[in-house]
């Protein structure tokens, strides 16, 4: 098969896939390879001794979630002497904003790609600053941790059983048009899952519980952010394994290296180092205070969102930096190095054009153009949360050794 | 050339491809001055670019 001919293939499969918000359950009934002591993480893999300070807290605050600790220094005590099993989340069809720290008394969420068969799973969305995944484990994250896991995920799970599962994609195509570009920006989307996800509710709950879940779905702001995630990663792994395709299918950070895959280069990742972010901080802090890049949340834009669709979002460069015109400039970047556009996901500004589809690594490298990825500041210091948000690029050197992996792939 | 028919003699607009600072030189005078944003292709690395010309054969 031609390269062309692979990335339409790797393209048709995307397009065509659903993504279903379908259940939520404990990660160790329904995350592949899931052992006892099972610690996943956000990016490509990384060693305890790489690991930066917020993934290292959220270790920490997952650890004693599970009773295998009690404080920090038990659980470094565990991951020194190899008693704590580190894996990439993206091995386990698994993705987390942030950290991403997935252990297997969580409850996450299953988002069903239909067409294709392909479950994927995803943390429960904690709210804005100090939380789980930005390192926070003092004891008010942890009793918020524990409602989540104990009381709203049994409601949420009901609710979404009485509904027969939401449609994320549809949701997603309508937010698109009310504003959204789906990472930074969930006004509309959030909006629209509970007005889908209410009645539901209702139906199942008491009402002080249902009251709380509503309150607490509405404040956190970006609840399906972390569904979102999951539908995404779903669609690209649909598209994932095709040969001969140069087409991107996962864009991931850990705190300490970034990291892509690519479709016709099987589950390696080409990395390099994180790079920091450039932007707008919340009031006391400073670059000074910033983490490295972090988070699966770029499967967002690897889907065509985020950056990639932020002419659609004008208001999200208040947030992160920018004007308006700089927004609709990134997303005409973004189409020369994709290789297709999403036939569903428009643009109402640029007449209602699809988003930018499939970075395509033959092109970042020729253009020079590297995917931007709109995201959260994490404090360097574990347990301060979310200190900013801005653009960062992902480092061309991912492309640069995918295409070189690439190029050679026949001598092998 | 007559120096009234020189084109330097007339009002110009310039579009300045690379380095950005010729731009800021020209934007200094009061000139006005487009900066495309272009590279060279693979930022002129040879290795690289040998290799997107063997793999546009398989294109």
């Amino acid at each position: 098969m031609s390269i062309n001919e692979a990335n339409k293939k790797c393209l048709e499969k995307i397009q065509e896939s659903t993504a279903i918000w379908s259940d939520i359950r404990p990660a160790k009934d329904v995350v592949p390879g899931m052992s006892e002591r099972t610690v996943l993480h956000a990016g490509p893999p990384v060693a305890w001794n790489q690991m930066c300070g917020p993934m290292r807290g959220s270790i920490i605050g997952a650890c004693i979630f599970e009773g295998w600790a009690s404080n920090p220094e038990e659980v470094a005590q565990l991951a020194e002497n190899g008693e704590l099993e580190f894996d990439s989340s993206h091995h386990h069809h698994a993705i987390g904003p942030m950290s991403g720290i997935i252990t297997p008394s969580m409850e996450v969420n299953v988002v069903t790609n239909t067409v294709h068969g392909i479950e994927t799973y995803a943390t429960l969305y904690m709210g804005i600053g100090k939380v789980l995944r930005h390192g926070a484990f003092d004891d008010e994250v942890m009793a918020k941790l524990r409602w989540m896991n104990y009381e709203l995920a049994p409601l949420l799970r009901n609710a979404l059983h009485h509904a027969g599962g939401i449609d994320l994609k549809n949701i997603v195509t309508q937010a698109l048009q009310m504003g959204d570009e789906l990472h930074n920006r969930n006004k509309a989307s959030n909006a629209l899952l509970l007005t889908a996800l209410v009645q539901h509710l209702i139906s199942v709950g008491e009402q002080s519980e249902v009251l709380k879940a509503i309150d607490f779905i509405d404040k956190a702001g970006h609840f399906i952010l972390n569904t979102v995630m999951a539908g995404s990663k779903g669609m690209l792994d649909a598209g994932a394994h095709i040969k001969d395709s140069t087409i991107v299918t996962a864009i991931a950070r850990n705190g300490y290296e970034t990291g892509i895959r690519v479709s016709g280069l099987g589950d390696k990742w080409f990395t390099a180092p994180a790079p920091m972010i450039d932007g707008v901080y919340f009031p006391g802090f400073g670059p000074e205070d910033a983490n490295p890049d972090m988070g699966d949340s770029a499967i967002a834009e690897t889907i065509g969102l985020g950056s990639f669709s932020m002419v659609g979002a004008p208001a999200v460069v208040e947030y992160i930096g920018g004007t308006a015109q700089f927004a609709l400039e990134t997303t005409l970047k973004m189409y020369e190095i994709t290789a297709g556009e999403h036939e569903t996901y428009k643009l109402p500004p640029i007449n209602f054009r699809g988003a930018p589809l499939g970075v395509d690594i033959r092109k970042v490298v020729e253009t020079g153009i590297t995917p931007i990825i709109n995201t959260g500041i994490a404090c360097r210091r574990p347990g301060i949360g979310q200190i900013g948000a801005g653009l960062t690029a992902t480092p061309m050197a991912c492309f640069t050794a995918a295409l070189e992996a690439f190029a050679c792939r026949k001598e092998k | 050339m007559k120096k009234e028919t020189s084109p330097l003699q007339q009002p110009v607009e310039i579009i300045n491809i690379g380095l950005e600072s010729f731009a800021e030189d020209i934007k200094k005078m009061d000139i006005p001055v487009i900066q495309m944003d272009w590279r060279p292709p693979a930022g002129g690395n040879m290795r690289l670019l040998a290799l997107l010309d063997g793999l546009e054969e398989e294109a």
